[in-house]
């Protein structure tokens, strides 16, 4: 097995516990700003010793507290790529990457320009990090992490602090730079995007606790839980009592839904996200809710619809609408319902 | 100025060279020293580093010549630390230039310690997380990421200490005395003309003492510039 970890750690007012087995190259960690995503990194890296567990990657146990094994984070050969990456600012883009490398001046020396070559860094050699652009400083960063490389590269949201272009181009720059690593990356985010433009397995974290694990592709098509369909974007979560195993009842929405598949027992809320509703005039549908206009924003490609339903006092529903269906809309009105496809409704467990 | 012309002719150069060789010798050891014991405390627990804290900043907010009595009731050779490093290295540390050395030591190391404290607090602590992660001994991570980028802090702690440890008047007094040739300072000098109603050879040392202390803030920033060059002017 390529990564196993399970530790536990008290973390002021909650304790983290983390559960982590996978042979993917590419992990991601899914949460919330402060569920313990980042101190699970820290973990694994050494710079934070759990108190109680265990990690093992690529067959290398780095920490056991069964057996008083806790490696220097020296010795363990991990790779962590910090948010603003850390480049030692008194030292030039060559000492940077030479930084970690042992061996005589001519190995040192050699594997640099490897990396330079590599990172398209040749000509910055002797620059200082602070006189790089963003996309040279995640280039450094990388290099000095790959020149001595690490059995597994952590990444700690590490395209968080970009401004929106540079983004976009960082994320595809760091995944061709990725592409031929044979180790496993681990990718910590609460950006949903990110995570799914970059991994294949995804572990959803909430308040220390991993609340689900799998493939991403699986886990956006169906969260199964709440927490997780919120982590994965969908902005329309309400509780439902269960009437019968095809019928639902959501109070704070006033209506009845009708479904094909039969519901689990444990369902307790149902997800819906906000592009998939569709709009009814006149007469409703099956599975259609009525609603009334609260309020509005219009984006460059989609408009934001917020709405509250005719029962008054429930939280607002988000139906986002793309810009083909903004003549209709434009010369009809609002619609007088919405209709929730039943197919596309995410049953959710508590 | 015919005047002035004739005491520069006739001055006695002694202290400028005894305060020179005082400040440069206490402030490399306070400057090693300091950055030990801003280390050693940024480690230690929270009662303890405000223990220790307490005591190593004590003789900076002591009048100097508190410290220097305690100086003397330590090193006077009639007290045990005095009897035993006179019969066991032959050292006499009242009224010499060794005590000239521990005098300014003592009052300048505090600017050192707090200052190289205050820029290891300031380091983003990342970058020695990412150090360690690189695999690099916890010395190399001391002496080539934490103290660079901690230079600035270093540097004008640098600066105070020697400014500090050349004026040093009331402990020095007190430990070394003012033995013209031997432990006579520049400040000690100053302070005996001026007594003597010597006004104008005291205006002579004070403007020395000036063009000395701004020479070496002026050469220490165009040294120190060169490797800061990663600090944004604003």
């Amino acid at each position: 097995m390529a990564v196993d970890i399970t530790f536990q750690e008290k973390l002021g007012n909650f304790t983290l516990s983390m559960n982590l087995k996978s042979e993917s190259r590419r992990i991601g960690i899914l949460g919330a700003s402060g569920c313990g995503k980042s101190m699970t990194l820290k973990s694994i890296a050494g710079i934070v010793k759990p108190d109680t567990g265990k990690i093992v990657i690529d067959d290398k146990v780095l920490f056991d507290s069964a057996h008083k094994v806790n490696l220097k984070p020296q010795n363990r050969k991990v790779g962590y790529l910090f948010q603003n990456y850390a480049l030692f600012p008194t030292m030039t883009v060559k000492s940077n990457i030479a930084a970690g490398l042992r061996g005589t001046k001519q190995e040192k020396s050699k594997r640099v320009c490897e990396m330079l070559k590599k990172f398209q860094l040749e000509g910055l050699e002797d620059r200082l990090p602070g006189e790089l652009s963003g996309g040279q400083q995640q280039r450094v960063a990388l290099a000095r992490i790959m020149a001595y490389e690490p059995g597994v590269i952590l990444l700690d949201e590490p395209f968080s602090a970009l401004d929106v272009f540079l983004k976009d181009r960082l994320q595809q720059e760091m995944i061709e730079m990725l592409e031929d690593y044979k180790g496993t990356v681990i990718l910590v985010s609460h950006s949903r995007d990110e995570i799914y433009r970059f991994c294949e397995e995804l572990l959803i974290m909430d308040a220390g606790k991993v609340i689900c694990f799998g493939k991403t592709k699986e886990i956006f098509a169906d969260p199964q839980w709440k927490e997780a369909a919120r982590l994965t974007g969908c902005k329309n979560i309400t509780n439902v009592n269960r009437l019968d195993d095809k019928t639902l009842e959501v109070p704070d929405w006033g209506i009845r839904l009708k479904l094909k598949r039969k519901v689990p027992e444990d369902i307790c809320c149902i997800g819906f996200r906000a592009h998939e509703f569709i709009p009814v005039w006149g007469e409703p549908t099956v599975n259609s809710l009525p609603v009334k206009l609260s309020s509005m924003a219009e984006l460059q490609f989609e408009r934001k619809y917020f709405l509250k339903g005719c029962s008054g006092d429930m939280e607002e529903i988000c139906w986002f609408v793309q810009r083909e269906w903004w003549d209709r809309l434009d010369e009809k009105g609002l619609p007088d319902y919405l209709e929730i496809p039943e197919d596309k409704i995410l049953l959710l467990k508590g | 100025m015919d005047e002035i012309i004739e005491i520069i002719k006739e001055l006695d150069w002694s202290p400028l060279y005894i305060s020179l060789k005082t400040g440069v010798v206490a402030t490399i050891i306070s400057f090693f020293l300091g950055i030990y014991a801003a280390r050693k405390v940024l480690k230690a627990g929270p009662k303890m580093k405000a223990v220790a804290d307490g005591i190593l900043t004590l003789p900076m907010v002591l009048p100097p010549t508190v410290a220097g009595f305690f100086l003397l009731l330590l090193f006077s050779r009639r007290r045990p630390l005095g009897i035993f490093l006179f019969e066991t290295f032959d050292l006499k540390i009242v009224q010499t230039w060794t005590g000239c050395i521990i005098a300014a030591t003592v009052i300048a190391f505090p600017l050192m310690y707090r200052n190289a404290r205050a820029a290891f607090e300031q380091i983003d602590v990342n970058l020695i997380y990412a150090a360690r992660t690189l695999g690099m001994s916890e010395t190399a991570i001391f002496w080539k990421v934490a103290v660079p980028s901690a230079g600035p802090g270093i540097m004008s702690g640098t600066i105070l200490t020697f400014a500090r440890a050349m004026g040093e008047y009331g402990a020095t007094s007190m430990l070394a005395g003012n033995i013209p040739g031997k432990t006579g300072t520049i400040s000690q000098r100053i302070a005996m003309v001026i007594q003597d109603g010597n006004y104008l050879t005291a205006g002579v040392w004070v403007v020395i003492v000036m063009l000395i202390a701004f020479g070496i803030i002026f050469l220490m920033n165009l040294l120190s510039g060169k490797n800061m060059k990663h600090i944004k002017r604003w």
